[in-house]
């Protein structure tokens, strides 16, 4: 009897061991130490996942779809919403989650082989989860989706997404004429400035980069620097926007594909002289403050009028809505000047992408799930959290602030899009922040020179030349 | 006989489950890490190709993969220094010298070590604010003018790491040599008192030799612990920058793995970590042997 009564014990202890491995739920989120999220992201705090309340009512008669897209300062019940008037309109279940580390929720269910079938979650995020997929060509091909026509309405996607959006290497990252990622929520990126101390001083913003230096050297009399930037991450629009600026599309794509000897040309040479010469205008503790705990100590600078320009996007406003000001403090947003007088400003149009990973298995109701997103009700719900979808006219409606920011295509400025082109995963111990972005970091501590900069991003250029996806 | 067979089968049941979880969660894992680093291959993806010992290779002359590890040594030999040298000195303190608020003062330094590395992280990110932070205030009023230094800059932003994770650890380690410094008869100290030792000299002829085989254990915890607190450390405060200055090894294979999405080298890097600390640690152990001296 004490035997069997043992084995029963040990028995049961043995099967209690092997519970938690059971259950296909949607894996709790890993703790991470990380603080706040890049750019568009409120700080990082306990991951919550949001179960999606609506599908639960709803019929099952079109089937279920998974949906994972990441939280962010638009929030969640946005998402929550469009699920629901999705079900509504098309009678597919949505199962959403949602949550600001997603990558830690979905990640391990995908290295098991459970895919969602629609993933919303930028590129230029730290666990780089789009990025991997986009080197891994495990995206589904959506280009079939823009020729369907919205549920619910009687025109293509294609016919409501404003242009140029599906014809970047954001979207059709491989180049081969089909779009891969589907444009979401755009923001116009910019310098973003203090327009009061503007007036106060009856200085006027720069439209040239000469123009600029001579302010730099205007301000730092009053004790102002004339740059600062939250973190290197957030030159990458920068640095896109100055390469258009300085050498036009032509000029763009060479140095996104890592064309050989591009950065030999004039204008490249042209692109480092500012950046570098930037760096000397640059508050001297930024550097110290440029990680993701303290990059709103910078972001701060432009509050209390200590320094007169960064680099940023239209979520600025809401991140830094509590934090204390100078009198008279209004924000204001320029392209990036000009190289010579008469040229063209560059502003440039950052945005987020919804794919379906090719292990998706109800790719169907995925591509229609896509196509939803651009309809009249989803956009509506999306710009009620802050959210602008890139259709076409979406700027007429917007209010306030938004409506400055999103206009400064009205005012001239040149819109900037595209990224570095998708190496694979032979390029090992650099990628395209390390050595091209980061490095700013030393240039204004003044740990390394230009040349040494130049150099590293030559010798990391070769290496993702001869590793590009074709 | 049969009674002897039926307890040995009952001892393997017993044992069964823990060694069925270490072998599932620990071994399999740890194995994995090791073939993986012989593949080029992302996180998410099942296609890999094999590629033998080239990404070891390529790590022997990636500049930025050799600046984390010597960020690594210099962490643990600094860290593990300081720490020693605190904890020991304050364990021998509390333990031997009356002391009003004793128990008071083993809790304050025992607090930083159940704070979570996020909470340190915003601690210190006030204390080495470079305009109105604490250590700064405190170096303007001592030197009498206005000094801003850029503790998180590239220069100083070791230093920084360094001061926060030796106040992190100082609490855990004292309260380790506390607990066996406490077991050293009384009498000891008693008979070298009357023989005119002095405190110090008791320090080092009595306490120290007779806790030797703890300090022993927390020099191999020191080393194990200092990589993985360098990395959680760095991940909150600093985020391996400006520029990668303070870039530790695991930091950098989580950048690999992840963000670079090349899984096969961050492994390597990994593999690479777990053979650097097996190997300090076994020579520290071999280093430190002595002949257990008993009481």
């Amino acid at each position: 009897m004490k035997k069997v009564l043992s084995m029963l014990l040990v028995g049961a202890l043995t099967a209690s061991t092997l519970v938690g491995c059971g259950g296909s739920e949607p894996a709790p989120a890993a703790e991470t130490p990380t603080a706040p999220e890049e750019k568009e992201e409120a700080p990082a705090e306990a991951p919550e996942e949001t179960p999606d309340e609506a599908a639960e009512e709803a019929p099952a008669e079109g089937g279920t779809i998974t949906v994972a897209a990441i939280e962010t300062a638009y929030g969640s019940q946005m998402w929550t919403d469009v699920c629901a008037a999705f079900t509504e309109q098309t009678g597919i279940n949505v199962e959403l989650i949602t949550d600001k580390n997603l990558e830690d929720v979905i990640g391990p269910s995908m290295q098991a082989g459970d895919y969602p079938d629609v993933i919303h979650l930028a590129t230029g995020r730290e666990k780089a989860l789009t990025e991997t997929f986009i080197k891994d060509q495990n995206i589904v091909d959506i280009t079939d989706v823009l020729s369907m026509t919205v549920p619910g309405e009687s025109v293509k996607v294609s016919d409501k997404i404003a242009g140029g959006f599906t014809e970047t290497s954001l979207t059709n990252p491989y180049g081969d004429g089909k779009t891969y990622l589907a444009p979401m929520f755009y923001s116009p990126c910019g310098l973003f400035y203090n327009a009061g101390l503007f007036e106060e001083k009856g200085w006027e913003v720069p439209t040239t980069w000469d123009e600029m230096w001579a302010l730099g050297d205007a301000a730092a009399a009053d004790g102002i620097a004339l740059f600062t930037y939250p973190t290197t991450g957030y030159f990458d629009a920068f640095f896109y926007a100055l390469m258009y600026s300085v050498g036009g599309a032509d000029f763009f794509d060479q140095a996104t594909n890592y064309a050989e000897g591009v950065w030999d040309t004039e204008e490249a040479k042209t692109c480092f002289e500012i950046v570098s010469k930037l760096a000397g205008y640059t508050e001297k503790t930024t550097p110290a403050q440029a990680n993701d705990q303290d990059f709103t100590k910078n972001q701060q600078l432009i509050l209390d009028n200590k320094a007169l320009f960064m680099p940023n996007g239209t979520w600025i406003v809401g991140e830094m809505a509590e934090a204390p000001r100078a009198d008279g403090f209004q924000w204001g947003m320029t392209a990036l000047p000009a190289v010579t007088a008469g040229g063209d400003g560059y502003s440039y149009t950052w945005f987020e992408q919804a794919w379906i990973p090719g292990g998706a298995e109800n790719q169907d109701g995925a591509k229609q799930f896509v196509a939803f997103l651009y309809s009249d009700a989803a956009c509506e719900i999306f710009a009620g959290a802050g959210a602008i979808q890139p259709v076409l006219n979406i700027a007429e409606k917007l209010e306030g602030d938004n409506q400055m920011f999103y206009s400064i295509y009205d005012k001239g400025a040149k819109a900037a899009m595209g990224n570095f082109a998708a190496y694979d995963s032979a390029t090992v111990g650099v990628s395209n922040r390390e050595v091209w972005f980061d490095p700013v970091n030393s240039l204004v501590s003044g740990n390394m020179t230009e040349q040494e900069w130049v150099d590293g991003i030559k010798a990391a250029n070769d290496q993702m030349r001869a590793n590009l996806i074709q | 006989m049969k009674k002897r067979s039926g307890r040995n089968g009952f001892i393997f049941l017993c044992v069964a489950p823990a060694v069925i979880l270490f072998v599932v969660f620990m071994i399999i894992p740890t194995l994995n890490v090791f073939r993986m680093s012989l593949f080029q291959r992302s996180a998410y993806s099942t296609k890999e190709d094999f590629v033998g010992l080239q990404n070891f290779i390529r790590l022997m002359s990636d500049t930025n993969f050799i600046r984390s590890m010597q960020n690594t040594i210099l962490l643990i030999v600094v860290v593990t220094i300081v720490t020693f040298a605190f904890a020991l000195v304050f364990a021998a303190i509390l333990t031997r010298e009356k002391i009003k608020g004793q128990n008071f003062l083993r809790i304050i330094f025992y607090i930083p070590n159940i704070l979570s590395v996020v909470v340190i992280s915003a601690i210190f990110s006030a204390i080495y604010d470079t305009n109105n932070g604490t250590l700064n205030s405190l170096l303007s009023l001592f030197s009498g003018k206005t000094v801003a230094v850029l503790w998180k800059g590239e220069d100083m932003v070791m230093i920084s790491l360094i001061i926060a994770m030796v106040w992190q650890a100082i609490g855990y380690y004292m309260v380790m040599y506390m607990a066996s410094m406490a077991s050293v008869p009384q009498s000891l100290y008693e008979s070298a008192g009357l023989d005119g030792a002095g405190r110090v000299t008791q320090f080092f002829q009595i306490t120290l030799p007779l806790i030797w085989t703890n300090i022993r254990t927390t020099l191999t915890f020191f080393i194990i612990s200092t990589i993985n607190m360098a990395f959680l450390f760095v991940k909150a405060m600093t985020s391996g920058g400006p520029n990668g200055a303070s870039e530790v090894a695991l930091s950098y294979m989580y950048k690999q793995a992840y963000t670079n999405s090349s899984y096969g080298y961050g492994m390597a890097i990994g593999a690479l970590v777990f053979i650097f600390s097996f190997g300090l640690s076994a020579v520290v152990n071999v280093v430190t042997k002595r002949e257990p001296l008993e009481f």
